[in-house]
């Protein structure tokens, strides 16, 4: 019986450490990203941030269910909205949180894969990944989308209320 | 009238400014349009019309045979420049500043430099690839040629870039530059996974905004901007593949 338990502490404490070797790595990744597009300082933090908890969420959901199409989409929805509302607060165009965060949903490696395929003749691979690279580049946009669709439904919803309570 | 019509003159070229250091920054297409517009609009001239592709900028004044149109060359990612724009446009809009002093701070933004320097672009890649390798469950050992391969794909995709002006060739040359980082580390023992070393430190280089932004583009109805910036990306793909691809080829 302790055996089992020490055996479950160390599963958590793996699950711990892997958890925060992902969050500092993303925070890192993201934000160093932000340097390469030249973000000014300030937002490089708050981007690095959304990129984390995006990561996060796109980790947890991979580990979850295994799909890539449900884990990315969730992912950007989540970084257009904290995108959105950080843009919102500091007046600042939005690409400018969501840029670094997409960096690491986009199948850029997949891409890679993809070119590295069709250079050494295997070309059936090649469509066959490639049609999934797109698939995916097409979650992040609609995440992205969504995203400001309903950004834009509740602050028409929020005019429409203090519209009605001025009168 | 004359005075009138040399005003509209002005406004369409500040107009036109604003939106080429836009556009060459890397904004979003309806972004472009609409800061445009704006930019009319709050110096009195509702009536223009902006049509942006990646290429060039077409901007005209109904009424007025105004049209002016620029062609945009080179294209690059500086979000800084993005955000004092936006700014301006704002402060523009709010009625804070006019015309004549719009325009001066434009060209102060147009000629402003980046904000870091060569060598903290450098570290910074070589610190994303390495972390990059981590975050796709790479083994710790492989995070220091990582960061190497990284480090030196950005610094060639700055040098050859200087060097020849042609996207194509500096993008093809780096990748090559770190697949043969990523293959020496491999036969010296120091790495062990090569794939995942590769995609680890090519990611800097991997067109995975303009890839996004393209689809995006397309979905939003910017049909001509979103082929062309995906044939861009594609392009880009293409040459980082083939620099791969030909380091493979001194296994």
């Amino acid at each position: 019986m302790r055996q089992f338990r020490t055996r479950i502490r160390v599963k958590g404490m793996q699950l711990f450490i892997t958890v925060l070797i992902q969050s500092i790595t993303s925070f890192l990744a993201t934000a160093s990203f932000g340097i390469i597009y030249n973000i000014p300082r300030r937002p490089l933090i708050q981007g690095g941030l959304i990129g984390m908890v995006a990561w996060m969420i796109y980790f947890a959901l991979v580990a979850w269910r295994e799909n890539d199409f449900l884990a990315t989409m969730t992912a950007s929805f989540v970084i257009a909205i904290l995108s959105q509302i950080f843009a919102r607060i500091y007046k600042n165009p939005v690409t400018l949180y969501s840029v670094s965060g997409i960096i690491p949903l986009v199948p850029g490696g997949l891409t890679y894969t993809v070119m590295r395929h069709a250079a050494s003749d295997q070309y059936e691979m090649a469509i066959h990944l490639g049609e999934k690279a797109l698939v995916l580049s097409g979650a992040i946009a609609m995440g992205l989308i969504f995203a400001e669709v309903l950004y834009q439904a509740v602050n028409r919803y929020r005019h429409k209320l203090k519209k009605k309570s001025v009168r | 009238m004359k005075n009138d019509q040399t005003d509209f003159h002005e406004v369409a070229s500040v107009c036109v400014l604003a939106g080429k250091i836009l556009l060459q920054s890397g904004a979003e297409t309806y972004r472009v349009e609409d800061t445009m517009n704006r930019i009319a609009q709050s110096l009195s001239v509702p009536e223009a019309q902006s049509f942006v592709t990646p290429t060039g900028i077409i901007f005209s004044i109904e009424k007025n045979d105004v049209t002016q149109l620029v062609r945009i060359k080179h294209r690059g990612t500086d979000l800084r420049k993005v955000t004092e724009v936006n700014s301006l446009s704002r402060e523009i809009a709010a009625g804070k500043i006019g015309l004549e002093e719009a325009r001066k701070r434009l060209k102060i933004i147009e000629r402003s430099t980046r904000v870091y320097s060569d060598r903290v672009q450098i570290f910074a890649a070589a610190v994303a690839s390495g972390c990059f390798l981590l975050m796709f469950l790479g083994r710790w050992t492989d995070f220091f040629p990582a960061f190497i391969a990284g480090g030196t794909g950005q610094a060639g995709a700055i040098y050859f870039h200087r060097l020849t002006k042609i996207k194509f060739f500096s993008e093809f040359m780096s990748s090559l530059l770190v697949g043969l980082i990523a293959l020496f580390s491999i036969k010296t023992g120091v790495g062990a996974e090569l794939n995942k070393i590769i995609i680890a430190s090519v990611m800097p280089l991997v067109p995975g905004v303009p890839i996004t932004n393209a689809v995006r583009d397309v979905m939003a109805g910017d049909l001509v901007s979103g082929i062309s910036k995906s044939a861009e990306a594609g392009l880009t793909a293409f040459a980082i593949g083939i620099g791969v691809a030909l380091s493979m080829a001194f296994v």
